[in-house]
């Protein structure tokens, strides 16, 4: 049974498409057979963000209301065989997403993938409670600043409601995803430190993504940032993050800053 | 013409509970009545003035005659103030409003023949009040403990009593207690303590960053709080209609 991750935020804009690409493409970078699962239904994305824009032909909604096979809306990455994407409809919105039907999609996804990764469309309505609803962790990407900090903390409240574990009385592993960190603003002090932005939010770090050009890069060949140049500093980042997603201790460095911070970090892990 | 056009003071919203007597009507309702109008021989004016309410929950009437009984009941000088455990259909616009929430108390001691007749003979004021023992005395006070930060959106409601919360209150969250508040850790959302017309209930916190504080319906926005006690462990109680505060350690 493959693990079912939901990356989300609240808010628009902070990276949660392009998180999920990379998170996704660093996962099959490793072996592991993942799908990566697009639940923006009316502003879909991640196909752009893929690459995969062009061999778009069933999407999520078909499959949820029995118009195409799963088999036949999953599309097969070119460059990473393992690396897999269900897109999302465009020319509908988010009320056709069905409770039973998204739990039955899930459900066949969780039996043929090692991960299966569901990008979360930004606010708390309809679409983001589907995509969180069947998870067993959550990466809660935030920027640092005081607007994201806030919806990323609404949307930690209702992964503890209103999730199908949470509801069974489990929790949701949640992650926090700290991203455009921009070691300048950081520097000038107009930007959420990292320790305030973990203090406020209680929640384990899984790693520090700088602002960079490459991001923009990536997106604008269709690549996942991991795929595209796996050696720039985004790329890295990503890379070690889905390390520790996997249980390896991997020290955290801020972006800007020489020192590790494991021992600060880690020592003030929290719920 | 100096009188300023805005009246500045807010209107205070309380919160104020009453122990209401509960009549419980039974099937046939002319027996019940007849019983009721024996109860109110052996003691006259033992519904006067007592604010009454009629609890239907499970009675199998239609609405004429709810209306009926209403009216009966009425007769005998029962003045009903709202009507439990009825279905939104039976009650009109006329009758009594619907009541919900209602937490039991001691029962009523119904006045027996014996101190009906010493109350007749003038002796009976001791009798009565030990009959009728004030519910108010030494009861303690009940409080809950949340265990996880109040995330931004979330809100404790907690009237009975005080609320502590082991974690922070984020941003856009909110407790509300009908007694103090306690915050082990960074209090950035609303408190409002005292909610149901406690004016000793106090605010405690270990960071201090609340976005607003209130304390029996008076209320304090992050404007108006003094710069020095932000981010400070801060205690904030009401002395008259101000909030005071100092902090802590």
């Amino acid at each position: 049974m493959g693990k079912v991750i939901v990356v989300t935020s609240g808010k628009g804009g902070v990276g949660k498409t392009t998180s999920s690409a990379a998170l996704g493409a660093a996962l099959a970078l490793r072996g592991d057979k993942v799908v990566v699962v697009d639940f923006d239904v009316g502003l879909r994305n991640l196909d752009l963000v893929m690459g995969a824009e062009r061999r778009v032909v069933y999407d999520l909604v078909n499959v949820i209301q029995g118009d195409a096979k799963l088999s036949q809306a999953l599309i097969r990455d070119k460059r990473v065989e393992t690396l897999y994407l269900l897109p999302a409809s465009q020319t509908r919105d988010k009320d056709n997403l069905t409770e039973e039907g998204v739990e039955r999609v899930i459900g066949a996804l969780r039996k043929a993938f090692d991960w299966v990764i569901c990008d979360s469309p930004a606010g708390i309505e309809r679409g983001a409670t589907l995509a969180m609803r069947h998870a067993d962790v959550a990466v809660v990407v935030t920027n640092p600043e005081v607007s994201s900090v806030r919806d990323s903390d609404r949307i930690i409240g209702l992964l503890d409601a209103k999730t199908a574990k949470a509801e069974r009385g489990e929790r949701v592993e949640k992650h926090l995803l700290l991203t455009r960190y921009d070691p300048n603003r950081a520097e000038r002090g107009d930007m959420l430190k990292v320790d305030d932005v973990l203090e406020i939010l209680s929640i384990p770090l899984l790693g520090i993504i700088p602002e960079s050009m490459d991001v923009l890069r990536a997106s604008n060949v269709g690549a996942p940032v991991t795929l595209a140049d796996s050696r720039s500093a985004p790329a890295v980042a990503y890379l070690d993050a889905v390390r520790r997603l996997t249980g390896e201790t991997v020290p955290i460095t801020i972006p800007g800053e020489k020192r590790s911070l494991l021992g600060k970090i880690f020592g003030r892990r929290a719920a | 013409m100096t009188e300023a056009l805005t009246e500045t003071r807010p209107i205070r919203l309380k919160g104020r509970s009453f122990l209401t007597l509960v009549l419980t009507p039974e099937l046939p309702l002319d027996g019940w009545l007849q019983r009721l109008d024996d109860l109110a021989a052996r003691s006259a004016g033992f519904f006067l003035r007592r604010p009454v309410v009629l609890d239907i929950d499970g009675l199998d009437i239609d609405r004429p005659t709810l209306k009926e009984l209403l009216g009966a009941l009425d007769k005998r000088s029962v003045r009903i103030m709202g009507i439990e455990g009825a279905r939104a259909s039976l009650l009109g616009f006329d009758m009594p409003p619907a009541m919900a929430g209602g937490r039991p108390a001691p029962d009523f001691e119904a006045p027996d023949a014996e101190s009906a007749a010493e109350a007749q003979a003038g002796k009976g004021a001791a009798a009565a009040s030990a009959h009728h023992p004030d519910p108010q005395v030494a009861r303690a006070i009940p409080s809950i403990i949340v265990n996880q930060p109040v995330r931004s959106g979330q809100s404790v409601s907690f009237p009975e009593g005080d609320v502590t919360i082991i974690g922070s209150v984020a941003s856009g969250a909110e407790v509300v207690a009908g007694g103090s508040i306690h915050v082990y850790g960074a209090l950035r959302g609303r408190a409002m303590a005292g909610s149901m017309g406690n004016s000793s209930a106090r605010i405690f916190c270990r960071k201090l960053e609340a976005e607003l504080l209130a304390i029996d319906g008076y209320y304090k926005t992050a404007e108006d709080m003094e710069p020095q006690l932000r981010g400070r462990a801060v205690q904030l109680w009401l002395e008259g209609d101000a909030i005071r505060a100092e902090t802590l350690i």
